[in-house]
This record gives C-alpha cells, sequence and structure tokens, in this order.
C-alpha cells in the first residue's frame, strides 16, 4: 500500500505540473483530506446500525443459522477460518447483505469478520483476509438500485433490463476475483 | 415488489428484533452494545480514508486519468470495450461519486438504451469503489502489509468490466 500511496501522490504531481494542473493538484490534496472525514461521519449512522443489528443477530443464533447454510461454499473460500465460529458468522452475514443488494450493511459486516481475521495475523493481511476483501471488491449486487435510478432518470422505460447483463458481468468478475486471488496466494513472495 | 425492496431494510431489522424477542434476547442492550462497537471501528477508518482520499482528489485534479484514457482507448476498442467508456473504467476503481458522475453523463448523453449507455450502466452496477473498500477493511482492521490484494482485486474489475462490454453486446 505504502509504494502504490506514493505513487500515487507523485504520478499527481508530476501530471498537474505537465498539463498546468498544478494549483489544482494542491487544492485538492487539502480537499479530499476533508472529504475523507465528512465520507465517514456519513457512513457513521449506518455502520453503528448495522453492528448493532449485527449483534442481535449474534446473540439469538441468527447469524449461526445463516453461516451454517453458507458453510459449504465459505468454507471452502476461507480454510483458514471454517472452523472459526464468530468470523464465519461475521462473513455469512456479509455474503447475505452483499446478495440483498445493501452495500451499506455489507460494508460494517465484511469490517466486522476483517477485524475478527487480523487478530491472528496482526498488521498483515492473510490469505483469507485478501480473500474477503477482493470478494467484496468485486461485489456481487444482484439488484443495482443507483445505476437503475440514474437510468429512469435518463428517459428509459425499464431501467432493469440490464440485471442479466449485470448478473452475468459481477459473477465473472467474482469468478476471476476468486481465480487471482487464489493463484496470487501461491505466487506470492513477501 | 418495488416496495418490497425499498422496505427490504426495515422489514430485515425488524424481523431480527421479532427473532431476539422470541429467543429471549435483550435486544436493545445488544443494538446499543454493537453500535458503540461501530464508534470504534470508525475511528480506524478515519486515517485511512484521509490518506486515499488525498491521493484520489490529486490523481482526478491533475488529469492523469484523461490522458491514461486516451492512451488506452485504442487498445481496450480492440477487446471491445466502447472508447468512450474508457474514462469510467479508470474512474471506477478509485471514487464511487466521480464514477457516478462520469457514468450518468454517459447514460444522459448517449441514451439510456444506447449500447455505450448500456455498457455504462452495467460497468456502474457490477463493480465496486475497489481502493475505497481496500482502504476501509485493511483500514478498520489495522493491516499495513496489504500484499497481493490490491493486484487481484483491479483483475476482478477488469475482468468485470470485459464482461460488461461482452453481455451488453452479446445479450442486447
Amino acid at each position: 500500500m505504502a509504494a502504490i500511496w506514493t505513487g500515487m501522490v507523485v504520478i499527481s504531481i508530476l501530471c498537474g505540473l505537465a498539463t498546468g494542473n498544478g494549483g489544482a493538484v494542491g487544492a485538492a490534496a487539502l480537499e479530499g483530506a476533508g472529504a475523507a472525514v465528512d465520507l465517514c461521519l456519513a457512513m457513521s449512522g449506518v455502520l453503528c446500525l448495522w453492528m448493532g443489528v449485527m449483534e442481535i443477530m449474534k446473540r439469538s443464533g441468527l447469524s449461526a443459522g445463516l453461516s451454517r447454510l453458507l458453510r459449504p461454499l465459505l468454507g471452502r473460500l476461507y480454510p483458514a477460518f471454517a472452523r472459526d465460529r464468530d468470523v464465519m458468522d461475521s462473513i455469512s452475514a456479509n455474503v447475505s447483505a452483499n446478495l440483498l443488494g445493501l452495500g451499506n450493511a455489507a460494508t460494517p459486516l465484511g469490517i466486522q469478520a476483517a477485524r475478527l481475521m487480523s487478530r491472528r495475523t496482526p498488521g498483515v493481511a492473510s490469505d483469507s483476509l485478501c480473500m474477503l476483501v477482493v470478494c467484496n471488491t468485486a461485489s456481487i449486487q444482484l439488484i443495482p438500485t443507483t445505476v437503475a435510478g440514474v437510468r429512469l432518470a435518463a428517459g428509459c422505460e425499464t431501467p432493469f433490463d440490464i440485471l442479466p447483463a449485470v448478473w452475468l458481468a459481477s459473477a465473472l468478475s467474482v469468478t476471476v476475483g476468486i481465480l487471482a486471488t487464489k493463484l496470487l496466494a501461491r505466487l506470492w513472495r513477501d | 415488489m418495488g416496495t418490497f425492496f425499498t422496505m427490504l431494510v426495515p422489514i430485515i431489522i425488524g424481523t431480527v428484533a421479532l427473532w431476539g424477542m422470541v429467543r429471549k434476547v435483550d435486544v436493545y442492550s445488544a443494538l446499543i452494545s454493537g453500535a458503540e462497537e461501530g464508534l470504534g471501528v470508525l475511528i480506524r477508518i478515519v486515517p485511512a480514508l484521509v490518506g486515499l482520499l488525498t491521493a484520489v482528489y490529486m490523481l482526478r485534479a491533475s488529469g492523469v486519468l484523461e490522458l491514461a484514457a486516451e492512451a488506452l482507448a485504442p487498445l481496450l476498442t480492440n477487446l471491445g470495450i466502447p472508447p468512450e467508456t474508457v474514462a469510467l473504467m479508470l474512474v471506477r476503481p478509485v471514487s464511487g461519486s466521480a464514477a457516478l458522475g462520469v457514468g450518468a453523463e454517459l447514460i444522459s448523453t448517449y441514451g439510456p438504451d444506447s449500447l455505450i449507455g448500456r455498457t455504462a450502466a452495467v460497468m456502474l452496477g457490477s463493480t465496486e469503489t475497489t481502493f475505497y473498500t481496500i482502504a476501509v477493511y485493511f483500514g478498520a482492521a489495522g493491516i499495513v502489509k496489504t500484499r497481493y490484494a490490491v493486484p487481484a482485486a483491479l483483475c476482478a474489475d477488469l475482468a468485470g468490466f470485459l464482461a460488461a462490454a461482452w453481455a451488453v453486446r452479446l445479450l442486447f
């Protein structure tokens, strides 16, 4: 991450100077830092709400039931944590929220799983943690409501006719992500 | 069906609460203690997002994405991706709001039922703001060494974009 971040900053400066956007880059740096705090504040309510709902699910045994249902699939994706009930419960809730298209709920639930996973390898992304992040960046969204709203606003009469295409693309993207993660897990040398 | 989806969140929360009551869980105190834990998570995410968004905003302002889009357009056209959507592909992993802006622009310019408009919509619908997700997850978990997470996630994004372009050509 250190190299990527430094790279982004250096490229921005060089390109800003080359294209004459230097001033804009300077202003954007400060603007971005402020926007990060705004974004965190904006998501804070939803994050706390879903972590609270997850706690109810955990205490009432609902998340355990969910993870029993998803174990055949998730146990294979996260072999290192297949026997860790807390982690499996959180991942199951995260996957369920993703499938329902509740991105706002999926993030706090996934974060919960990530924090539990990181206890075994503090500071280092284990293979399972990489898998969790890749699965969440690839997004399996069944109902893309935001995009449908944009299409509707542009005068589309059937905003949901793209669904099969979205599912196809999502499925392919998740599959490639999982394969790439499994492959890199073998090839990667720290 | 429409009402069901708009009511999905309250329905889920209500069901979970009722189930908790049935199982004799102190639903409210569980909710509050979970929410309190959420605050701690939030504080750990702030620094990671400050770092990321500073770089992302600089990148966007510098115009490098437009330059890269121009350079990559011929290559991606050969792969079946409409050149108009290349800018969207580049901005999608780094900024969700900017990507939605670019996508909405394409959809309204070319029409929601055009090849370009549909491709843009499918690209938006089938991918995520990769760098944001990575920053949030790893920030909350205190991960410094991200190992191969970024390249693997970008592989998935690229596959998603190609699949989006092909799926639209195939299905419409």
